[in-house]
């Protein structure tokens, strides 16, 4: 797949398989298989050599990348059926927040994420992935019906944070994350929750209460963004790399903190170089997770759930 | 007296120095109005001339809240450590150990059991004063056994919240802390234990966005800055001029997020009230 936006340390990697690919165009006039097979060989090992030393602050960008598989795009590529439910009953329907039922495999799901836009005009439709109080409560309208119907809640995390706005402040942004972190608490049917880009704060964990909390590996999750963070602690915008570095907010660091249960790999180069293969792999990690916590009895997934989230965190008594 | 006055008010938050010395003179930032130390004190921190409500700590809402000599504080040893090995202009480390010699406290919050009018409760009250009372692991530990307790006494739980948010140092551990005291609360209200949440001045980001708002009550103090994004991050991020009392106590009141405004004079005889109207 051809990119057309690129990161700066994609590259190296882009100009050689441009020139793979050139090279391959003409193969059919000259035998220049050997010296493709080299070129291969060669921007795998750039390519291994590159993404194994990732900065936190590469991380950051590749989960902004703006070709990057959004909820939507997994959605489509791994369910079927799928009946996207609009608004909240009390306000209007979000467009940073998506969801509706869908069979994922032979089951039937409730699946609800953060939906970015690809493009200026789309962006501002999908107001760039920041929900507003609506969506939260849609979010929850529609996990209350997956109660009522018995079926498991999956969410897909992907903002860049909460709308800080003056309407999202009157409408109670705060309330509806807070309501939806205890509703989540106490909801009878079992919820995975996976972080599929930025895991922004409270704007984030305000779909991300579940029994099993998965993240893809170039995503990042953290209280606050490197930008903002530095900010506020260096009063300068200039120290997002070391706010980054500092805030530890990699999959691995997550891994580490107990704060996430499975890291989920990505396609070589990043979610958004193979979508379908993307989606792939995360639909057959759901699966094995949906049969794991289909498994358990209700009563027990609840004390589960409190005990993991109770059991968070870092002190000396 | 300055020759050009400010139109409007600082957006920025008002900052009072608390320790002053014995015997010197108090200004209230709203009025001008010169209080001596002992008046204010007596007067509950408010401004004799037009009430305005001073930001006080645990230790003055216990004093002002409880009966005498109720109190007995739990988890006291409870310290914050440093997951990430944080630092950005001084380790974090380095700033818990300054925040507590300069605070005399040992975190940005303080839990235990007291009476109101001889009604037990389990009562949490945080400290602005430490590190912007942001809540990292041990604001939510201390919250969490704290909600333990009152499940376990069945006395009625009070949080009041004076809070930055979520404590960056800690990353997204704070945030995790948002979850930890929600996932407790929903255990509370299984119980049907009350909880009261007392939102005073100010109280954002993560603590708004989890416990602060999740009151079977929520009540605020007069003009208590009551945001999930705080006024200048709004601003900053929507170019617009704030509306006149936008994100105070009796905005939020206006729409509909909390149940009503108590001066802090009162306060104790409505908690009194109330506790009685709602516990057995």
């Amino acid at each position: 797949m051809a990119l057309q936006n690129y990161l700066d340390f994609e590259k190296p990697i882009l100009d050689l398989e441009q020139k793979i690919a050139e090279m391959r165009s003409m193969s059919d006039k000259f035998d220049i298989s050997s010296e493709i097979n080299k070129l291969e060989y060669k921007v795998n090992i750039l390519r291994k050599d590159i993404f194994e030393k990732l900065t936190p602050w590469q991380i950051v960008q590749l989960a902004r990348h703006p070709e990057r598989p959004y909820t939507l795009d997994y959605i489509y590529l791994m369910t079927n059926n799928f009946t996207e439910l609009h608004g909240d009953r009390y306000y209007g329907d979000d467009k940073a927040i998506v969801g509706g039922f869908a069979n994922l495999g032979d089951k039937p799901v409730m699946i609800i994420g953060q939906q970015k836009g690809r493009d200026t005009k789309s962006n501002i439709y999908r107001n760039f992935g920041m929900p507003n109080p609506e969506g939260y409560r849609k979010a929850l309208r529609l996990m209350k019906l997956a109660e009522k119907f018995n079926r498991p809640v999956i969410t897909l995390i992907d903002t860049p944070g909460a709308f800080p706005g003056i309407e999202a402040e009157e409408r109670g942004q705060a309330e509806a994350i807070a309501r939806n972190l205890i509703e989540m608490s106490n909801l009878h049917v079992p919820i995975i929750v996976v972080i599929i880009g930025e895991g922004a704060s409270g704007g984030a964990l305000g779909i991300g209460i579940g029994d099993r909390v998965l993240m893809l590996q170039y995503c990042w999750y953290s209280v606050i963004s490197p930008e903002s963070c530095s900010s506020i602690l260096w009063r300068s915008w200039d120290y997002k790399e070391q706010a980054a570095d500092a805030l530890k907010l990699t999959s691995k660091d997550m891994l580490r903190f107990k704060i996430i249960d499975r890291i989920i790999d990505e396609p070589v180069g990043g979610a958004h170089r193979n979508h379908k293969e993307a989606a792939e792999i995360l639909k057959k990690a759901l699966l094995e997770e949906l049969d794991g916590v289909s498994k358990i009895k209700k009563d027990k997934l609840l004390d589960n759930r409190i005990k993991k989230f109770g059991e968070m965190g870092f002190w000396k008594d | 007296m300055a020759w050009f006055k400010r139109s409007k008010d600082n957006i920025a938050s008002d900052t009072q120095k608390r320790d002053v010395p014995d015997g010197t003179w108090i200004k209230c930032p709203e009025c001008s109005e010169m209080m001596h130390k002992m008046q204010w004190e007596s007067n509950m921190y408010l401004c004799t001339k037009c009430g305005h409500h001073f930001r006080i700590g645990s230790e003055e809402y216990f004093k002002i809240l409880l009966d005498e000599d109720s109190f007995k504080e739990m988890d006291k040893k409870l310290r914050s450590v440093d997951p990430l090995n944080f630092e950005d202009t001084k380790p974090y480390k380095t700033r818990i150990n300054d925040t507590m010699k300069s605070t005399d406290l040992s975190d940005a919050i303080r839990t235990g059991t007291g009476k109101i009018n001889s009604i037990d409760v389990v009562i949490c009250c945080m400290d602005f004063g430490f590190i912007g009372g942001s809540m990292g692991s041990v604001v939510g530990e201390k919250i969490s056994r704290a909600i333990d307790k009152a499940i376990k006494t069945k006395y009625p739980l009070l949080i009041i919240s004076s809070s930055g948010g979520a404590r960056m140092m800690e990353g997204a551990i704070s945030l995790m802390q948002l979850a930890k005291t929600s996932t407790k609360l929903a255990k509370l209200n299984e119980e049907k234990i009350p909880y009261i949440s007392i939102l005073t001045n100010p109280t954002t980001g993560g603590s708004t966005a989890s416990f602060s708002m999740l009151g079977d009550l929520n009540i605020a103090e007069p003009k208590a800055l009551i945001a999930f994004a705080g006024p200048r991050v709004v601003k900053q991020a929507t170019g617009k001029d704030l509306p006149p009392g936008f994100q105070r106590a009796e905005f939020l009141l206006e729409h509909g997020f909390i149940d009503f405004i108590v001066n802090r004079k009162d306060m104790k005889d409505k908690l009194t009230q109330l506790l009685k109207l709602i516990c057995n």
